[in-house]
């Protein structure tokens, strides 16, 4: 697994400023992998050009949901690992943390991955990323002029999504 | 932070804009109407008023999925009861019963008491084969497809062809579980 930033020395993550971005980037995919939305704000390591980043990025999330369903201590079902799962089945990961930085993680039952990268002192974002899930289908879902599927361009949503962002702890 | 449990229709359908009802048969009828100008054959209507509903079903699920806050239904038996009871709540404004299972508990009914597509509405003699309200199989289609289930829909009973009731058969083809887009070796 590859990590942003992969030094010997971790560096200390920037201090949370009580205004401007805590969000480093965010991601937004569908169930068949095409990234609809990619969003930077402070990111100062880029490692690999967008296409492979996306790749990298919904891999390593489809292989950790796999992996973590797979290891549920709790569940009943004894399915082997790399068996294809419902999209949502099973018990669900939504956050890893490192020293640099959180990734958290929403997945609705039809396939849509909201990702949201930030500084590794943020609390539970999943409220925050239904929300985000909230502002798409109001303002990409209902688009008329929005073919499913495509990459978004709108920048009313940007905006909004921008502004949104701005305002998490 | 417990996730928020699911919310019941009346709950939601409280919460979302509203459209007037009579605007909104009306404006349906005017979209049948015209349909039936410009295509002339029922069976064309029919197929077009599905294909309409089914590009409205493919979004329509996100909206549903963020204001229900539903998750992921173990089994066919629970989707029928979700669609039934907090998805048409929350459209449309009424709710449907779930009926008929089969053995397998792979095919149900959906029956709809009250329409409020038809209101107003008579079907002439030159168009007895129209399923006016085929949109309604085309959402259900549609929705049920993002989900990963395929699944083929139709009306068993029309209330303007002189049933006593909307039946709506939802058939569940099978489960499309997720794979991984992307080519090995890409």
């Amino acid at each position: 697994m590859q990590f942003f930033g992969g030094s010997d020395i971790s560096p200390l993550p920037p201090p949370p400023t009580a205004s401007g971005n805590n969000a480093h980037m965010m991601y937004v995919f569908n169930k068949n992998g095409v990234c609809l939305l990619y969003r930077e704000w402070n990111r100062s390591l880029r490692t690999l050009n967008a296409q492979q980043d996306h790749k990298l990025m919904f891999g390593l999330l489809f292989s950790l949901k796999s992996l973590t369903a797979k290891m549920d201590p709790t569940s009943v079902e004894k399915g082997n690992l790399g068996v294809p799962q419902l999209t949502g089945q099973g018990c669900s990961f939504h956050s890893f943390r490192t020293n640099t930085y959180k990734l958290s993680f929403m997945e609705s039952p039809s396939g849509i991955k909201i990702i949201l990268v930030t500084h590794p002192r943020t609390g539970d974002l999943r409220e925050s990323l239904k929300y985000i899930y909230n502002l798409y289908v109001e303002y990409v879902v209902k688009n008329p002029l929005y073919s499913p599927g495509m990459p978004i361009r709108s920048e009313l949503f940007n905006m909004t999504l921008d502004q949104y962002v701005r305002g998490l702890g | 932070m417990a996730p928020a449990a699911p919310r019941s229709g009346d709950a939601i359908f409280a919460n979302v804009e509203r459209v007037n009802a009579e605007l909104f048969t009306l404006t349906y009828g005017a979209i049948v109407r015209q349909l039936l100008t410009d295509l002339e054959e029922v069976e064309e209507v029919n197929k077009q008023l599905d294909q309409m509903g089914y590009n409205i079903g493919i979004r329509l699920i996100d909206e549903f999925l963020a204001k229900s806050n539903v998750s992921r239904c173990v089994d066919f038996k629970e989707t029928a009861e979700a669609i039934a009871k907090v998805g048409f709540k929350m459209f449309l404004g009424v709710t449907a019963s779930v009926t008929n299972w089969d053995a397998d508990g792979t095919s149900c009914s959906l029956v709809l008491e009250d329409n409020p597509l038809v209101d107003f509405v008579e079907l002439p003699d030159t168009c007895q084969g129209l399923y006016y309200c085929n949109i309604l199989s085309g959402v259900v289609r549609g929705a049920l497809e993002m989900v990963s289930m395929k699944t083929e829909v139709t009306w068993i009973r029309d209330m303007l062809r002189g049933d006593d009731a909307y039946e709506l058969q939802v058939k569940l083809l099978k489960q499309v579980p997720e794979e991984y887009p992307y080519k090995d070796d890409e």
